[in-house]
Formats: structure tokens, sequence, C-alpha cells
């Protein structure tokens, strides 16, 4: 998978992007954020309150029950604040 | 037709092209964002220097893509314009621009409204505004999805 991070999950994580193979045990996007915020430091700290994560897979917005493929595209972002 | 860019924009320039060639328009309504420089922050207005705007290349031109067409299949309309900045903007520069046209003025002062509304909640931006002491990523507002729920169709 190829990952994103924007604004704050950027400045938190320190990474604007990674290749993260998808792991075993690993269907959704609530089970990659649990392994992200595993990684403990600037990880756990972005995601301690996953309701303030929004994920997008493949440019869409999703839910943290959405399923996931190798070779998706995960961003993890704010709740937007544009216009 | 959507523009993501980080240089400023015209609105003059933009109507007079929006609008060339064309005889069977009956109105247009357009909408300008600019930045202010004040904003709530814990509950007080604060005074604000400047701010960026991040976004999410690819996606921004994804959803932005994807409302114009929500937009266009909900009213109808001769032509859509969406421009959005991105990058350092201070108080009084523009940052969006929405353009529409349609034959009467309902459906271009409502689509014009749903465009706004929509892209608010569902165009990736992040609004980094800075103060005299700091800079600080902006909370998003419940307001701006009181405004988006109301176009979700029942």
């Amino acid at each position: 998978m190829n990952l994103l991070y924007f604004a704050w999950l950027k400045e938190k994580t320190g990474v604007a992007k990674e290749d993260l193979p998808l792991a075993d045990g690993v269907a959704t996007v609530a089970d990659l954020i649990e392994q992200l915020t595993a990684r403990g430091g600037g990880f756990a700290e972005a995601f301690a309150d996953s309701s303030i994560v929004r994920v997008a897979v493949n440019q869409e917005h999703v839910g943290l029950d959405a399923k996931l493929n190798d070779s998706d595209e995960v961003a993890f972002f704010p709740p937007i604040t544009g216009g | 037709m959507i523009r993501v860019q980080e240089q400023d924009f015209d609105v003059g320039e933009e109507y007079r092209r929006f609008c060339a060639g064309r005889t069977d328009v009956g109105g247009v309504c357009m909408f300008v964002g600019l930045v202010r420089d004040f904003a709530p922050i814990d509950g007080a207005d604060v005074s604000i220097s400047a701010m960026t705007l991040e976004h999410y290349p690819g996606m921004t031109e994804k959803q932005l893509a994807d409302i114009e067409a929500e937009a266009q299949s909900r009213w109808q309309l001769d032509d859509t314009l969406i421009i959005h900045r991105y990058g350092r903007m201070e108080p009084g520069d523009q940052i969006v621009m929405v353009a529409v046209a349609s034959t009467h003025r309902d459906a271009a002062f409502e689509a014009a409204r749903f465009l706004m509304d929509w892209l608010k909640t569902k165009a990736p931006f992040w609004k980094k505004e800075e103060t005299k002491d700091a800079a600080q990523w902006v909370d998003a507002r419940e307001s701006d999805d009181t405004a988006a729920k109301r176009w979700e169709k029942k």
C-alpha cells in the first residue's frame, strides 16, 4: 500500500508518505490504524483519537470499516477545512 | 471546469471567459471566498496574519470533479466553474471561486450554494492559520457539516 499523511497527521507522524505491504490480519482501515498506532511515538499520538481522523482509499472518502488491498493508496487526514 | 492552483485569479477575467460566446445563458451566480483577518480560536476572535492551505493533489481534483458532476445532475445548468487555491495567503486574498450559469436564476443560486457547501466538507483542503504567536490547524466546523447535510438526498 501507498500511505499518505496530511496536515497535523503528517506533522505528528513526521511522515508524508510511505510504502507498507498489507500485513496478515490487516483487513480494514481500522486494522491498519491499530497497526500504525502500535508503532508508538508520533504515530500513537496522531491516531490517539480516531474520531478526528478521516481516511480516503484510492482518493474516495471511506469509513473505518473499509476493506484494504495491497495496491491501495490510503490517506489519513483531519476533517476538511477548505473553502 | 475545475482548477486547483497556487496563483491568484482575476474574477472579472474569469467571468468574461466563462460567458464568452454564449447567448443561451439567463444568469450567472458567483461566489468568491476570501481570507479573513480574524478567526475564532478557543471561543474568542483572534487576529490572523496569514494562512496556508494544504491539499491532497489528485484527490482534490477528483472530488471537485465529482461535486461539479453532482451539481450538473441535480440542476439544469449551462456551465460551472470551480477555482480553489492552495499555499500561503494573507487577509483579503481570494481563496475560492465558484460560478454557475443557467437559464434561470433559481438553479444558479441553489447550485452555487451547493458547490460551496459540498466542497467545504468533501474537497481535501486543510487550513493552518498564523496568529502573531503561533500557527495552528483549523478545526472543522459543525456549521459546515450542517450546511452540507441540507443537500443530502432523502
